[in-house]
């Protein structure tokens, strides 16, 4: 008798704290089910502010000129198409030539891009040559280099070989790897895969050549994908480069030209001039809305700017 | 030989592309801007030598040196932790509790990506200009903004809210290094009863300490190679009153509108000394504030 004794308390022991152990869980259930909601309404809020520039540069490339200053709407009195058809050829030369001249050198740059750097990076990442690891870590300190301190010595080179004014100084360097961060985050890639892909292969009498165009290279899309992206997006916002090499206004790219804008300001054509802006985000933003996972998992895993 | 050549051989061909663009675009431009530095050249007469003439003007005389330096560090002490700390402070935000994240990642960090085009230095341009939006929104709550680009004490601030405004990468990178905390050590000390903040800054911090080390590498380097967006909002000068004077705007002007090669090329190699050094500094005291998960056991 006794022993059922015990084990009725026990059992009322056991009910009890059940009970408060789903209470605690009601509870806490709550408090999250509440600061979800807290945190969604404030990164919301932060999501609209980080977003308002964007919208009012879009909205403002639809006004007419005297609405753009003097109020926060993003809503246009009337839709003013005007900004775009006329800002295309606001300039001595039509944006059809600047964009054509960007997508030249975006898109050699972006192949140069992928050819050197998966080169480089095939090498360090699955080849057992003597120096590898000399030259890798040069290969890593030539990332820390600020563009500008090669700058000079460069644009002498270019110059001497008459190729400023064209688009080779922008171009050939990246035929030869010059984009070093490219080659780190293919190698970090490259070295995920598994060794004895390149020994079956390798058995089987193939070349390195063909392991890294036949294995590595179809395996590596994601990888290659990403740098093909990020390369893409900073070739074509690139400014430097460009405004030291291009003096002539027929080879100018988008922002050069963009650039020519903010010398008539006066003239106040700012309707235009962020019309013009606008079109230059586009294809970076549809790209980014197109790869996103690919961009931020490149991020993630390499630490890119 | 034979053997030593077979193993090697088509590793150097795949290396070819990337070692002859380090020669030539890398390591021949950098010992050449080393010789031009003790010189004077102006691109039309051939490079003379000048000793150590170009450093000697560059730290006793030229005020606008100095300038260019203080802009810029004060420009990287102000961007790099106002930048990290917006990264950390969201990304902890997205990290715990919420089930799909993806959208707001997606906003956050769409401004990194287009912040150092020409196109959104226009736009910071007209929005702190002294009829833009900022001041419009400051007007509201009775505020009188200042003239924010073209005042001296105030433009290099627009540029600092820039900075902050592209806290996307970092982000994701703190993001990434959050998920690799174990959950279970904020559930012991929940059950601890320990704070927020206390688990903040005794599991948080510490083990975030190598991510965190990072991105301050990464940013600060970064926030030195400043250009296109200060380029753009000074109108190539560095006005107002040398406000802007970034030191890689102030080493172009040298460059490539007075053909000063000789003297630019010494402020180039300066630069590359500030970030060396900052790149060292880092590297050889974080053993004191940063423990890697592995070497604790």
């Amino acid at each position: 008798m006794k022993t059922s004794a015990t084990e009725l308390e026990l059992a009322i022991q056991m009910d009890e704290a059940a009970r408060v152990a789903h209470q605690l869980r009601l509870k806490r259930d709550r408090q999250d089910r509440n600061g979800r909601i807290l945190k969604h309404i404030f990164l919301i809020i932060v999501s609209c502010v980080m977003l308002y520039p964007l919208f009012w540069l879009l909205a403002s490339s639809f006004k007419p000129e005297n609405e753009i200053f003097g109020s926060l709407t993003l809503w246009p009195s009337e839709f003013q198409f005007e900004n775009y058809t006329k800002g295309w050829y606001a300039l001595p030369i039509s944006f059809t030539v600047f964009y054509v001249n960007s997508a030249i050198v975006t898109g050699l740059s972006v192949i140069g891009n992928l050819v050197s750097c998966s080169f480089a990076a095939y090498a360090f990442a699955r080849l057992n040559f003597n120096g590898r690891s000399f030259f890798f870590a040069l290969m890593m300190m030539t990332l820390m280099i600020p563009y500008h301190v090669v700058l000079i010595p460069q644009y002498v080179q270019f110059l001497n070989l008459g190729w400023v004014d064209t688009y080779l100084p922008l171009v050939v360097p990246r035929f030869l790897a010059s984009d070093a961060f490219f080659i780190f985050l293919m190698v970090q890639f490259f070295r995920q895969l598994p060794r004895e892909l390149d020994e079956a292969a390798m058995i089987d009498g193939c070349s390195p050549f063909k392991i890294y165009w036949a294995i590595i290279l179809p395996l590596s899309l994601p990888a290659m994908g990403t740098a093909a992206i990020f390369s893409l997006i900073w070739v074509w916002e690139d400014f430097l480069a460009p405004l030291i090499y291009l003096n002539d206004i027929k080879s100018y790219t988008v922002p050069l030209a963009l650039r020519l804008f903010l010398d008539q300001e006066g003239q106040s054509a700012y309707g235009q001039m962020f019309a013009m802006s606008v079109l230059s985000l586009v294809p970076v933003v549809i790209f980014f809305v197109l790869f996103q996972k690919l961009i931020v998992r490149g991020i993630a895993t390499s630490g890119m700017k | 030989m034979k053997r030593f050549f077979a193993r090697n051989a088509p590793a150097y061909v795949f290396l070819l592309p990337w070692l002859i663009g380090f020669f030539l675009l890398a390591l021949g431009p950098i010992l050449a801007s080393l010789y031009l530095s003790f010189t004077r050249y102006d691109m039309v007469s051939a490079p003379r030598w000048i000793g150590w003439g170009n450093y000697e003007y560059m730290f006793t005389r030229d005020r606008r040196f100095w300038k260019a330096l203080e802009v810029t560090f004060t420009y990287v002490a102000l961007a790099v932790p106002a930048r990290l700390i917006m990264a950390l402070g969201v990304a902890m935000l997205l990290d715990k509790g919420l089930r799909t994240i993806g959208l707001y990642r997606a906003i956050f960090y769409l401004p990194s990506l287009l912040g150092a085009s020409i196109a959104i230095a226009i736009l910071w341009r007209q929005l702190f200009a002294a009829d833009g939006v900022v001041n419009q929104v400051l007007a509201m709550v009775g505020i009188q903004g200042a003239s924010w680009i073209t005042d001296p004490d105030t433009s290099l601030y627009t540029l600092v809210v820039l900075a902050m405004w592209q806290f996307g990468s970092p982000m994701l990178i703190f993001l990434a290094g959050l998920r690799g905390i174990p959950r279970d050590l904020y559930e012991a000390a929940e059950i601890d009863g320990t704070p927020g903040w206390r688990q903040f800054t005794r599991i948080t911090l510490p083990l975030l300490a190598p991510v965190i080390f990072f991105n301050l590498v990464l940013q600060t380097i970064d926030s030195f190679k400043t250009f296109s967006s200060a380029f753009i909002i000074s109108n190539g000068t560095g006005a107002p009153a040398d406000s802007l004077l970034f030191y890689t705007v102030y080493l172009f002007n040298e460059a490539f509108k007075f053909f000063r090669m000789g003297y630019a090329s010494a402020l180039a190699w300066f630069l590359l000394v500030i970030i060396a050094t900052f790149t060292a500094i880092a590297f050889f005291t974080s053993k004191y504030w940063v423990h890697y998960e592995n070497e604790r056991d």
